[in-house]
């Protein structure tokens, strides 16, 4: 097989390999990239392998709720205004955001890294939840909060902490599952239709 | 004759991963065309009207359109969710199982209608309640459609008629030997006549007869252990799923030490 860089100058086709590995990037946008890297200012290319480099040597993980963080403990279980009675246990850092941005939970969080994925060989060794369980160990919690997502994997993960959690005496709440905003009823699924039922609400006077 | 650009399909979704930035990739087992993937657009957001109908274990009436590489889901809906099988981890498991020996067993596109059939009377049953022998009457019942099943009856070496005797199960060889022809020095399962009786009962009798069936508890482990190491044969590898509710069952669901171990060795 020909190679598909045409070696024009060792460090070039070696920046472009490299470039090559990344998630989403073909030989054609490595190569673009590359030759773009060539002409920049030497400041920028610096700044950008710095950022490189501190995202290895400077993140690091809560060692309570295990988010990323550049301090430890996270912001969230620094913060006094947080309540520290209730953890949200979350699948993915990502998922903070999307909380946080609601702006409707004050408590604190717990980070998974991942789901309970029986087909694909996942199961709760490969996951956070030793953590969560000496956190929960230590007595002050009061309630934990499962927002893992509504699928297979994540109700698999919920099922699973609530069978670990609840010999505790700890109150395990799930997140409701019902119709989301801006949707259909048309195009709704049974599952979701039976529980946004179950879970109706009366209309505020 | 070229195929239609756009077709239907009753499908039972066996697997789905993410893919790029909000669609999903399924494994699907269809009544039509046996097992295919299939792309579901947009299925990762809030909202999609594909992602409660797309779900794993989800059975669904879906169009597809014929894609480059792969076909694109365009309309889904649900027609048999098996709502109980989503608040008992056990069953959920279970089901998974099937999914997963479903997905190792057949080629794609391949049709094998009596397989579908038995897949959805399986999570069918599964979702009614909870029943140890839907297991192994699944487990038997795929390596008869797949064309792996044992020989159960006869000596596969004199081909003698073992009736009330016991068998000696041997995986690699395909069946079992009787007392005078079993091969020295090779590990073998004992099935007694009981065991092998109910074995063919399984095969042939309908889910109600069955659900009506009482084994001991050494019969179920007989058939559970030779149905197990046959398929274990064949996919050479033990099923994951398979692990997993092994570890649910157990003692210690964190069985750390168990996994890692399983988990160096794949």
């Amino acid at each position: 097989m020909r190679p598909y860089i045409v070696p024009t100058s060792e460090p070039l086709s070696r920046l472009i390999e490299e470039l090559n590995k990344l998630p989403g990037i073909g030989p054609k946008s490595a190569q673009r990239l590359a030759y773009h890297l060539l002409r920049a200012s030497k400041e920028e290319v610096q700044a950008l392998a710095q950022a490189i480099l501190d995202v290895k040597e400077k993140v690091i993980f809560c060692s309570q709720c295990q988010n990323i963080s550049d301090t430890d403990p996270c912001q969230f279980c620094r913060s006094a205004e947080r309540d520290k009675k209730i953890i949200c246990v979350v699948e993915k850092p990502l998922d903070i955001l999307a909380l946080e941005r609601s702006g409707a939970y004050k408590g604190v969080y717990h980070v998974l890294h991942g789901l309970i994925s029986p087909l694909d060989g996942v199961g709760p060794e490969d996951l956070k939840i030793k953590e969560l369980m000496e956190r929960l160990r230590s007595g002050e919690v009061s309630e934990v909060i499962i927002a893992t997502n509504p699928t297979v994997e994540g109700e698999a993960t919920a099922m699973f902490l609530h069978r670990l959690i609840s010999p505790l005496g700890i109150k395990v709440t799930r997140l409701a599952r019902g119709l989301p905003f801006g949707g259909d009823l048309e195009y709704a699924d049974e599952l979701t239709l039976a529980r946004a039922l179950e879970g109706r609400q009366p209309l505020e006077p | 004759m070229t195929p239609p650009r756009v077709y239907k399909v009753e499908a039972i979704v066996l697997r789905g991963s993410d893919f790029g930035e909000a669609d999903r990739l399924l494994t699907l087992y269809t009544r039509e065309r046996g097992k295919i993937r299939a792309i579901a657009k947009g299925a990762c957001r809030p909202g999609s009207k594909l992602a409660g109908h797309t779900q794993v274990l989800s059975y669904s009436l879906m169009t597809l359109a014929r894609g480059r590489n792969l076909d694109i889901i365009t309309q889904a809906q649900t027609i048999q969710s098996f709502p109980s099988l989503h608040d008992d981890l056990e069953r959920l498991s279970q089901g998974l199982y099937l999914a997963e020996l479903v997905e190792s067993f057949t080629p794609e596109e391949s049709e094998n209608r009596a397989l579908f059939e038995l897949l959805r009377r399986s999570l069918e049953h599964l979702d009614r309640g909870r029943d140890k022998l839907v297991l192994v009457l699944f487990e038997l019942r795929l390596l008869k459609f797949s064309g792996y099943l044992p020989e159960l009856e006869k000596c596969l070496k004199c081909r003698c008629s073992l009736t009330g005797e016991i068998g000696y199960f041997i995986p690699s060889e395909g069946g079992v030997f009787c007392y005078h022809c079993r091969p020295p020095e090779i590990k073998y399962t004992a099935l007694s006549a009981p065991s092998r009786k109910a074995m063919d009962f399984l095969l042939k009798a309908s889910f109600q007869e069955v659900s009506r069936l009482r084994l001991t508890g050494q019969q179920l482990e007989e058939i559970e252990r030779a149905t197990k190491e046959h398929i274990t044969f064949i996919l050479e590898r033990r099923p994951r799923v398979r692990v997993w509710l092994e570890q649910l069952s157990g003692s210690n669901p964190f069985a750390f030490t168990e996994r890692a171990e399983y988990n160096r060795r794949c």
